[in-house]
């Protein structure tokens, strides 16, 4: 099992894809629940595998182009197939993912193992009939959209007219249409003239989840922009600019570096935005710029370790964020395969590991603390006994049930809550 | 004190023996760690694994903390004052140091820098023994392979090496009075892709001098030497996709 780079639910949430860093796409289904299995409630098993992208090599640049999935997006269904997109660093590809589970039988010109009939042996003409088969799950790349980002690929985000999605790499943004492959609008350019002169690129995009003409793209020096595609066909003046005034007293040379975005998402309801940096997560009303509504610390117990986590630069890794269907949840991932969970309303904090030791099947997850004081507790676990090589940075929250995918490195762990 | 506010968070759990004494050697201590930050960040800058393209992101990030850093040290004038003490050379050894990591590809290229590097690196190890702090021990290790070399040319061209020597100081000045570090911008101008255009490639496989840029790009760093030897199939590759994009255009 190769290391997994992204983890997202459809939109029923029937479906849960993960790409890894092989290149590789593999789709979990929920089972259905059936009176005589009752205690198979909502298992998921593996759907479809399939290899997405392939190694490539830049010719141009001597370099190689790696096969690693950034991100999976899912369309809205429309029909009895599902389509999704993923992407590498360079190149997106439509994905489409259809059942086969019958099979047509009684042809005239060929025999049931395919070879041709003579001619003079059909004496009579017959309807094909389709007769049911095991179920065959198949999936084929429908579009590529190709060689249209010269920096590497970020952010993929689906418009809600289902007919656009934006990617977005180091420096632009671009737009296009699904049908559409050999052409992209470039809606967003930060690249400097001088490339000296650079000092921000970005790091994430993502459309409203209403709006069709409205998205994001954040920043790594903590900025957020928010753009309408109505006011001009080049985004690069911003409608909207989030950023939250520095703190002068806890600034120190790795302020920066913190401060800088890792994820943006829209709260369902299309009225909130989160954002995650190195630290924290940060709920915003896109009514208000100044400063974001509410800030979550994930582990603050990392500030005073900040430059050793330079030095083995796990201060660079991006951690993604979700959020539940109701929006009164939002989760984020941490070290030490730990996870945390912070209720909105209730302002309730849940540390949770995902390991194969604490995770016996059906077993209730034991929340953990970390310690941070002097004195630990029994249970408690001391800032530097955490395994800063067991991170999880991707996450994903069903949208309408509570139920969680936690990608632990190569392990993918499914939590759901107990129902009595 | 040190009025500047700024909590000295940068280091934690390291014995910082120098804090320990009294205020006044605080400050030098605070010197050494963002030193040792600022080596630390250009080693990192350098280190790039050119097999796969480099993070971005991750470059961009390290190039603003040490902007950031050099900026700082400019203002408080922290420089000019180690200038000062008997430690003097040795800083300037670390400034230079610093710097030429970051001019390192260029300088191999034209061979500017190597003969300047002589009479420095004398003084430079003896002072090595004085300053036994971290950071000097992981500039000296930077500059460690290129001792050797250097004291090589300082042996035969010593008046040739006062006036390289000349030369170089006046370029680190020159570039530390500048605010915006032009060796940091040199590792960007590596970055640039505009080179990578097919209109600026086509045009350039006519003209003779973007070749030159080509061959400098691969002294930046080791690593793109060992991945083009692993590659040694695929150039001939290169060739037929090469001709195959000039037919097709």
């Amino acid at each position: 099992a190769d290391i997994i780079s992204t983890v997202e639910f459809n939109y029923a949430g029937d479906l849960l894809a993960t790409g890894d860093k092989g290149g590789r796409v593999v789709i979990f289904q929920r089972e259905q629940e059936t009176k005589s299995r009752p205690l198979s409630r909502g298992e998921y098993n593996v759907y479809s595998t399939f290899q997405s992208h392939e190694p490539e090599f830049d010719y141009l640049k001597s370099l190689e182009i790696e096969e690693k999935i950034n991100k999976i997006r899912w369309l809205p269904q429309q029909n009895a197939a599902h389509f999704l997109l993923s992407t590498n660093d360079k190149t997106i590809k439509l994905w489409k993912i259809s059942e086969r589970d019958k099979r047509a039988e009684g042809y005239n010109l060929k025999d049931e193992d395919g070879r041709l009939r003579e001619p003079f042996r059909v004496t009579e003409l017959r309807v094909p009939a389709l007769k049911p088969m095991d179920l065959m799950v198949e999936a084929s790349p429908r579009r590529i959209f190709a060689n249209a980002h010269t920096y590497h690929i970020n952010s993929i985000s689906v418009n809600s007219d289902n007919a656009t999605y934006l990617s977005a790499d180091d420096l632009r943004i671009n737009l296009w249409h699904l049908e559409v492959t050999n052409r992209s609008f470039n809606i967003v350019d930060i690249k400097p003239a001088n490339m000296e002169e650079l000092t921000e690129v970005i790091t994430a995009a993502e459309f409203h989840p209403h709006q069709c003409n409205t998205f994001v793209y954040s920043s790594s020096k903590g900025t957020i922009r928010l753009c309408d595609m109505r006011s001009a066909a080049l985004c690069d003046q911003h409608s909207k600019f989030f950023e939250e005034p520095e703190d002068p007293s806890s600034r120190s040379f790795f302020s920066e570096i913190i401060s800088s975005i890792s994820d943006v998402k829209f709260s369902h309801s299309g009225r909130y935005m989160m954002t995650r940096d190195y630290l924290s997560v940060k709920v915003w009303d896109l009514n208000m710029e100044n400063r974001p509504v509410e800030t979550y610390q994930v582990h603050e117990y990392l500030r005073s370790k900040l430059c050793s986590l330079y030095e083995n630069d796990c201060i660079f890794d991006k951690f993604e964020c979700c959020w539940n269907g109701t929006d009164s949840t939002i989760m984020t991932g941490s070290y030490n395969n730990f996870f945390r969970t912070f209720e909105r309303n209730t302002l309730r904090d849940t540390t949770l590991e995902a390991s194969r030791e604490s995770s016996k099947p059906r077993a209730i997850l034991k929340p953990r603390k970390v310690c941070t004081s002097g004195k630990r507790k029994k249970d408690e676990i001391s800032v530097d006994s955490l395994d800063f090589n067991k991170k999880i940075l991707h996450t994903a929250w069903h949208p309408m049930e509570n139920i969680i995918a936690v990608a632990a490195t190569n392990n993918l762990y499914l939590f759901q809550e107990k129902i009595n | 004190m040190f009025v500047r506010g700024l909590k000295r968070k940068c280091f934690d759990g390291e014995e910082d023996i120098e804090g320990t004494l009294a205020g006044i050697k605080a400050i030098p201590s605070y010197n050494l760690q963002r030193q040792s930050l600022l080596d630390m960040s250009l080693v990192k800058l350098q280190l790039c694994h050119m097999l796969v393209e480099p993070n971005l992101c991750r470059s961009v990030l390290i190039a603003n903390t040490v902007r950031q850093i050099q900026e700082e040290m400019t203002q408080d004038g922290t420089w000019q004052m180690i200038n000062t003490q008997s430690t003097g050379q040795a800083s300037l050894d670390r400034l230079v140091s610093t710097d030429i990591l970051c001019r390192s590809s260029r300088d191999q290229a034209e061979g500017k820098h190597v003969p300047a590097y002589g009479t420095f690196n004398k003084d430079f190890e003896s002072d090595q023994a004085q300053d036994g702090s971290e950071a000097m021990s992981t500039a000296s290790s930077v500059q460690a392979p290129r001792n050797l070399q250097s004291n090589v040319w300082e042996m035969e061209n010593p008046q040739e090496n006062k006036g390289n020597f000349q030369k170089s100081l006046d370029q680190i000045f020159e570039t530390l009075e500048n605010k915006s570090p032009s060796s940091v911008e040199d590792l960007f101008s590596e970055v640039d892709n505009s080179y990578y255009d097919l209109d600026t490639m086509l045009t350039g496989m006519m003209s003779n001098t973007k070749m030159g840029h080509c061959d400098s790009l691969e002294t930046f760093s080791s690593p793109t030497n060992t991945a083009s030897n692993s590659n040694c199939k695929s150039d001939l590759n290169d060739l037929d996709h090469i001709v195959e994009i000039l037919v097709e255009s």
